[in-house]
């Protein structure tokens, strides 16, 4: 019988998919290596799209993560670019590209999300989600010409959005339909300081109200909301979540439920794929819960664990991980790790809460949960660290006084020089 | 034994500790918002680790020289 060289396939030409590509490369994988993307471009990076793709002042490059030459020289990968997925066949391990068989005799799937819109704004100039390269390029040209911007959804990028256009000198609305924003992600009390950035920087925020309508003939006039209240608008862009990339795989037969269903090895219910990145919902050994993050460094982590298993599947580990993301407002850094959901308390440990920088704990039972930073670079890891390794309340509030003694001081007596 | 060094890009490191959460007994994120390493050559043994620091890197600052 002769071997049949091995092939791994790979579909979603981002960052999660990126990673396997090169992760099954370093882990010596010598077989065929396929990227299939449905859009144009060379993977790319999203988080600055609404950050300083927005702001800079010249027009900036598109944030390419590799070029082209290296995919195919040093990591001899066929790209596929420009071809959507569209089908899948797991009992004889084929891929459709375009319609087209292609088989593999591994896969990961990395498709990523989707934004939501709001149904019936679909032909309207002006209004816009972000997501693409494409949908970034929108924004900014309507960011040049000084819309004025009403943003719906108070969530990270909704908000990032809000700022860059602040930043720009546009006059900025946003509107969330929750009485705080980021409630899920932070809680209540820490999603009304994160709030209170938009106010402090000049952005109108407007919470606990819907909107009702989006205005206009051709072209974007006005959002009305379920108060009644109009704001007049030349850019709307909507920042209400995105939804997993799933309906190619429909009739697959793998299952799909919020996002993919995978094992802790992160295999899907068929052998021999497994998935990564935004579309991937995983139980994460470390809480002992099912989760589907939508978090850039996730999606690298995970998409590296994804093409190492997949190549040697005999071998495959658990992927484990602490939650952690970050969001840049105003010039300011967000950062959290852990997770929020379910907390019992949580406990100033540095800085104030209506200054510019501070970190706060979360207590759930007798651990440290979660931590929430803004602009404290140097202490969110030590607390990933620690609730990786399960650490107590008891030692995280230790921890976090005796870095507090040390900077009180170094305050005090500032190092010569 | 095979030497390696680790290069840090200082205009794009934004501090976010990925590394440091890899390897804290090499990066850590110093007051100034910036990753510092504690050691300065590295054996063959932490290749595995370091390069998995240099992927995940989100604004791709680091880079392995051998
Ligand atoms: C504007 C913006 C800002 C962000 N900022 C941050 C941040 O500050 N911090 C943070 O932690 N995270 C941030 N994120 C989230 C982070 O970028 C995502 O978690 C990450 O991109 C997920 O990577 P992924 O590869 O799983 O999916 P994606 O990046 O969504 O990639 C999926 C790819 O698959 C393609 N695809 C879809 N369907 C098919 C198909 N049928 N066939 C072939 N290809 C297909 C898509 O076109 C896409 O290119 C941000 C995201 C956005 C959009
Ligand atoms: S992960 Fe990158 S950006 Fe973050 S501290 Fe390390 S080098 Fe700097």
């Amino acid at each position: 019988m002769t071997e049949v060289e091995a092939h791994l396939v790979v579909v979603g030409a981002s960052l999660a998919g990126l990673r396997a590509v090169e992760a099954a490369r370093r882990a010596g994988f010598a077989g065929i290596i396929t990227l299939v993307g449905s859009e144009e471009h060379l993977p790319y990076d999203r988080p600055p799209l609404s950050k300083d793709f927005l702001t800079d002042v010249e027009s900036p490059p598109i944030p390419t993560l590799r070029e082209e030459a290296l995919l195919r020289d040093e990591l001899g990968v066929h790209l596929r670019l420009g071809a959507p997925a569209t089908g899948l066949n797991t009992t004889d391990r084929t891929l459709f590209v375009d319609n087209e068989p292609l088989h593999y005799t591994s896969l990961v799937i990395a498709t990523g999300a989707s934004p939501r819109t709001i149904p019936g704004t679909e032909g309207l100039a002006g209004v816009h989600v972000l997501r693409t390269i494409d949908d970034a390029r929108a924004i900014r040209s309507a960011l040049d010409a000084g819309a004025r911007t009403v943003v719906v959804g108070a969530g990270f990028i909704g908000s990032e959005i809000a700022s860059s256009a602040r930043q720009r000198g546009s006059v900025v609305t946003v509107v969330e339909a929750m009485p705080t924003p980021l409630a899920r992600p932070v809680g209540e009390q820490m999603g009304a300081v994160l709030g209170s950035l938009h106010e402090r920087n000049g952005t109108t925020l407007r919470c606990g109200v819907g909107v009702d309508a989006i205005e206009g003939q051709d072209r974007v006039e006005a959002v009305r909301l379920a108060d009644g209240s109009r704001i007049e608008a030349d850019l709307v862009v909507v920042g209400v979540g995105v939804a997993p990339n799933i309906e190619w795989l429909t009739d697959s037969g793998i299952e799909l439920g919020n996002g993919i269903e995978c094992d802790k090895t992160l295999q899907t219910s068929a052998p021999g794929v497994y998935a990564a990145g935004d579309i991937a919902s995983w139980p994460n050994p470390l809480f002992d819960t099912r989760m589907r993050l939508e978090h850039w460094t996730i999606a690298a982590e995970q998409g590296g664990a994804a093409g190492r298993n997949a190549i040697d599947p005999e071998n495959a580990v658990a992927f484990e991980t602490v939650p952690y993301f970050w969001s840049d407002w105003y010039g300011k850094r967000i950062q959290f790790v852990g997770v929020a959901a379910g907390f019992e308390e949580i406990d100033l440990v540095a800085g104030d809460l209506e200054g510019d920088t501070f970190v706060v704990l979360y207590r759930r039972g007798d651990r440290l949960a979660g931590a929430l930073a803004l602009e404290q670079r140097s202490q969110v890891m030590k607390y990933r660290m620690m609730i990786a390794k399960g650490a107590s309340w008891d030692e995280a509030k230790e921890f976090a006084t005796a870095r507090a003694a040390a900077a009180a001081a170094k305050a005090a007596n500032p190092p010569p020089g | 034994m095979r030497v390696m060094k680790v290069r840090v890009d200082t205009d794009r490191c934004t501090g976010h500790g990925v590394c440091e959460s890899i390897r804290a007994d090499v990066f850590e994120v110093g007051d100034d918002g910036m990753v510092h390493l504690l050691n300065e050559e590295f054996t063959a043994d932490m290749r595995p680790q370091l390069e998995e620091a240099v992927a995940e890197c989100p604004t791709q600052a680091l880079r392995l020289e051998d």
